[in-house]
């Protein structure tokens, strides 16, 4: 009950696969304002300026930004989730209220080794809670250890 | 099929694979999906012009279903372990999903008929997860089935809650744990007074105007029947047109508690609520009358309702708030339409529920959060003002009126702020708001199945946070918290909470 509140960062490799994702975001939403941009409705870089700043901030910005303030915890009986650039939110799960757990990997992730761990609650609010961003191996061993504290808990 | 994976990653990398048969009933039932992209690719290969392609085009879009159906069988693995169920699966996105047995609730084998014919099942593992996304494997032969079923049965340290079913015979000579007489009825059907008669006979009038000799709504056909039938309204007097009126407003006035009280009939007549060996029973219904048994071990949180006008005469109504054995399972179970506060604490008192001691202080959020919304419409009205000044040339006399007009909405917001308060005691959560639709929300904090302190942008200038409890069926939340003490009191919370397992809160009572 009285874990330290050693909160770890995620893996920086995941800053990376933020950024990929975000420019494959960007990728539409340049086309889509080049597109309007030929089409010359109005003066020149009325769409093309806004969308390029975007861009350039979700890429470049926004990741390192989430990343920095993206940490978790895996106490003796609590997970525990602290992130958010613009909303923030802290958030605790006791491991006793665990239903299942997943190990995701989507292709950007498995390039860089990485995997997402959710857990899911039969609470309506937060009944799926997930942390992406951890190195495979670190996901599992999290996904053995809950298990195990579910396991000790009902003898 | 049983045959052995090579160690990938994954400590216990040995899996089994689902039945092959599945396969063939994936296609057919998947048949409907892939008549669009059979369209497109004829239509996309210009095939049109060239009938003898389009079998051959047809035929590629199956062998591609296949394909990919073949790549994520193979894909697929389940594994039953030691203490859990272990399904990983996925081409490109794998997942690999940990379900342990104690958290199993029940295990179904689904069976329709061509997987019937093919002598293989639908293998569902149902959790208390919050919403549906249970684990299925689908399909696996029905031997299989039944080795998994009794698997989890065999490894489950505890055997669940016996299924609750309707109809049981209730221990005889028990009193009542609440119950309704017609007068109690008709109190109830005062305070549903409603006019949804005229919604709906509005809405047959439009559905079926075409039947109607005129149109419904336009006034002029009905003052021209008045006309036919001698009379004439420009003769009619200012006495004769008050009457008119207020006769009018009795009669919808009579019309809406008339129809109150029918619903409530309907819906509530006969009202009971037992104390059975199996949980709570409520029966009720004129026409169609509904038995349910809900078991104790699964009310997550109390909820007693009341209104500005009801609460005159002290009168609440308490529903329990339940994890639900199925998704299409209802809630919040009303267990008291109509209650005294004094009658609604002996129900909650068997669900273990206790309302708050008389001396406990709830907190208010401040005024100013409420005040949100007015800060908005504000800035719109100056944007508004502002505008017709400038484009419309008004002078600010003019258009300044607009100004005023969120002054109206500060009464809602001082009685919002008046009605909003929270408490935690030593085991239970208390949340009181709104003013209209009165909620008082009681949480046992042993059912507390998580909890989160969030901030948006402008929380965060003020350094408020909101503090989100979440419950089976239900979630509380504190509005406008200091941070610290957001994370304070969750941390006294949580330490309640996290040394009890959810097998034991749900099973014991």
């Amino acid at each position: 009950m009285d874990e330290p509140d050693q909160l770890k960062p995620l893996d920086p490799a995941y800053v990376t696969v933020m950024r990929i994702s975000a420019a494959l975001m960007a990728v539409p939403l340049l086309f889509g304002a080049i597109i309007l941009e030929t089409a010359q409705f109005t003066a020149s870089g009325l769409f093309i300026i806004p969308a390029a700043f975007l861009a350039v901030w979700a890429v470049f910005r926004v990741p390192s930004r989430r990343f920095a303030r993206w940490h978790y915890t895996l106490g003796t009986d609590r997970l525990r989730i602290v992130r958010g650039y613009l909303f923030f939110s802290d958030t605790v799960v006791p491991l006793g209220r665990i239903q299942h757990i997943d190990v995701h990997q989507g292709p950007i992730m498995r390039r860089y080794d990485l995997a997402t761990l959710t857990v899911h609650t039969a609470g309506n609010h937060n009944s799926s809670v997930s942390l992406p961003g951890l190195r495979h191996a670190d996901a599992v061993e999290m996904r053995e250890a809950i298990r195990e504290y579910i396991k000790a808990a009902q003898a | 099929m049983n045959e052995p994976l090579p160690a990938e990653d994954n400590p216990v990398a040995e899996g089994q694979r689902l039945h092959p048969l599945g396969l063939i009933v994936g296609l057919i039932t998947g048949l409907p999906q892939l008549i669009f992209p059979m369209v497109a690719a004829v239509f996309g290969t210009g095939s049109r012009d060239r009938p003898e392609l389009i079998p051959v085009v047809i035929l590629a879009v199956l062998l591609i279903s296949v394909f990919f159906r073949w790549l994520a069988w193979l894909r697929t693995h389940y594994h039953v372990g030691d203490d859990d169920i272990r399904i990983e699966r996925g081409i490109l996105n794998r997942s690999a999903r940990s379900i342990p047995y104690d958290r199993i609730q029940d295990v179904s084998v689904e069976q329709k008929l061509l997987a019937r014919l093919l002598g293989i099942g639908e293998v569902k593992f149902e959790t208390g997860g919050g919403e549906g996304e249970d684990a299925k494997l689908s399909y696996v032969s029905l031997d299989e089935a039944e080795r998994l079923r009794e698997t989890v049965r065999a490894r489950k340290a505890v055997v669940g809650t016996p299924e609750a079913s309707a109809g049981a015979v209730p221990e005889p000579d028990l009193p009542p744990v609440f119950a309704m007489d017609t007068k109690r009825l008709v109190i109830l059907g005062f305070y549903s007074f409603s006019l949804v008669i005229f919604a709906i006979l509005g809405g047959l009038a439009q559905q079926f105007d075409f039947l109607l000799p005129f149109d419904w709504w336009d006034f002029k056909n009905w003052i021209g029947i008045a006309e036919d039938n001698g009379v004439d309204i420009t003769h009619i007097d200012r006495s004769v047109q008050i009457g008119g009126a207020i006769i009018a407003l009795l009669a919808l006035t009579a019309i809406g508690f008339a129809t109150g009280i029918v619903r409530t009939f309907l819906k509530e007549y006969g009202f009971r609520l037992d104390r059975t060996a199996k949980g709570f029973r409520r029966r009720r219904g004129l026409t169609t009358l509904t038995d349910v048994v809900m078991p104790v071990a699964r009310v997550q949180a109390a909820q007693i309702e009341t209104g500005p006008i009801r609460k005159i005469n002290g009168w609440h109504a308490l529903k329990f708030v339940s994890l639900a054995q199925e998704s299409k399972d209802e809630s919040h179970h009303m267990v008291a339409p109509l209650a005294q506060m004094d009658e609604i604490a002996p129900i909650m008192a068997e669900a273990g529920i206790a309302l708050p001691s008389t001396e406990a202080q709830f907190r208010r959020a401040p005024l100013l959060w409420w005040g949100q919304g007015l800060v908005y419409l504000w800035i719109a009205m100056a944007i508004g003002t502002a505008a017709t000044i400038i484009f419309a040339d008004a002078p600010f006399s003019k258009a300044g009126w607009m100004l005023i007009i969120p002054l109206a909405f500060v009464p809602l917001v001082w009685l919002e702020w008046r009605n909003y308060g929270d408490l935690v005691d030593e085991s239970q959560i208390y949340l009181r708001e709104n003013w209209w639709n009165q909620q008082f929300s009681i949480a046992p904090q042993v059912k507390v199945q998580s909890a989160e302190v969030s901030q948006g942008p402008l929380a965060r200038l003020f350094g408020l946070a909101t503090l989100h409890f979440g419950i089976a069926g239900g979630s509380l939340r504190f509005a406008a918290l200091p941070l610290e003490d957001a994370l304070a009191v969750r941390d006294r919370i949580m330490d309640a909470v996290a040394p009890v397992d959810f097998s034991e809160i749900n099973r014991r009572g």
